[in-house]
């Protein structure tokens, strides 16, 4: 009997940690009930933007995209509309983040990325929803609320990050890889 | 506060750029606009489009009998219909362009429009 086995660097075993905390609390928030479909607080963004801080675009990449895929298959919505939805606010967000992380650290940090983020989360969502779910016009009149909930969640989110990263004024340390 | 000292200054001006946008994105899309004309159908065709500068009710005859459309203070509402379920009469007062107003029973809507547009609420 033959075994296979992956190679696998620290790497690899750190975005599946870093992916399994965003998976648990991807299961986590879904127990919260939201008055809207689509108004959730995205706390696995959180690790999301720590990621990023600590090891990259790259790595950051990688946690969200597999708690995407991984985080459909335990809800079972794998290739249906909520898989797109989180899919493209997912690449939207990503998107941003690599465009923003490049603004000077000294002035902006894990607060600025998540709200960014988070406007271009409801961004990449509205435009699917437009283009494939709902064309009409009408959806607009969502747009305010999703804003708000991305104002709001992504601030709150933000924090907790920088919270967590808690470096003080240097956040760029050492990538471990 | 532990919170606030992870903080750092371009964090408030991202935030104030989030609120500013979050306002001017709720005004922009949720004031629809003024209107100006009300166009009211029956069975599918236009009856009539009056002006909603001159206060007046208006008789609309559909299958099930008469509905009454009035305009005041550039407002309309349908204010009385035969309608069993009375859904456009308790929709109230509509005023923004682009509003509209259905008795789907009596086939009878009022339906506002202005100087622009936005979308069409009744083509999808």
């Amino acid at each position: 009997m033959t075994t296979i086995r992956l190679e696998t660097s620290a790497e690899d075993h750190h975005i599946a940690k870093m992916a399994a905390v965003a998976l648990g609390l991807t299961v986590l928030e879904n127990a919260i009930p939201t008055p809207l479909p689509g108004v959730k607080p995205g706390l696995a963004n959180i690790v999301t933007l720590i990621v990023l801080a600590h090891y990259g675009w790259r790595a950051a990449a990688w946690v969200s995209l597999l708690r995407v895929v991984a985080g459909s298959l335990l809800f079972g919505n794998f290739l249906a509309p909520g898989f797109f939805l989180s899919l493209s606010g997912a690449l939207c967000s990503l998107a941003v983040l690599a465009l923003s992380m490049h603004l000077p650290h000294r002035f902006f940090g894990a607060v600025t990325h998540s709200i960014l983020a988070a406007f271009a989360h409801i961004a990449g969502q509205m435009a699917v929803v437009y283009l494939w779910l709902i064309p009409h016009a009408g959806i607009a009149y969502l747009i305010p609320i999703f804003a708000t909930a991305a104002l709001v969640f992504g601030t709150v989110n933000g924090l907790i990050a920088a919270r967590f990263m808690d470096n003080g004024d240097n956040p760029d340390p050492e990538p471990q890889s | 506060m532990p919170f606030l000292s992870h903080v750092k200054p371009g964090d408030y001006l991202t935030l104030l750029g989030g609120i500013a946008f979050t306002v001017w994105i709720s005004f922009t899309v949720w004031s629809g606009g003024v209107a100006d004309t009300a166009l009211i159908r029956s069975g599918g065709k236009v009856f009539k489009e009056v002006p909603l500068s001159r206060d007046q009710q208006i008789e609309v005859p559909g299958p099930l009998g008469t509905s009454i459309i009035t305009i005041e203070k550039r407002r309309a509402r349908i204010s009385s219909d035969p309608s069993p379920r009375q859904y456009c009469v308790r929709q109230g007062w509509i005023q923004q362009a682009g509003e509209i107003a259905i008795c789907l029973p009596n086939e009878v809507s009022v339906e506002l429009t202005g100087g622009a547009k936005k979308y069409d609420s009744l083509n999808y």
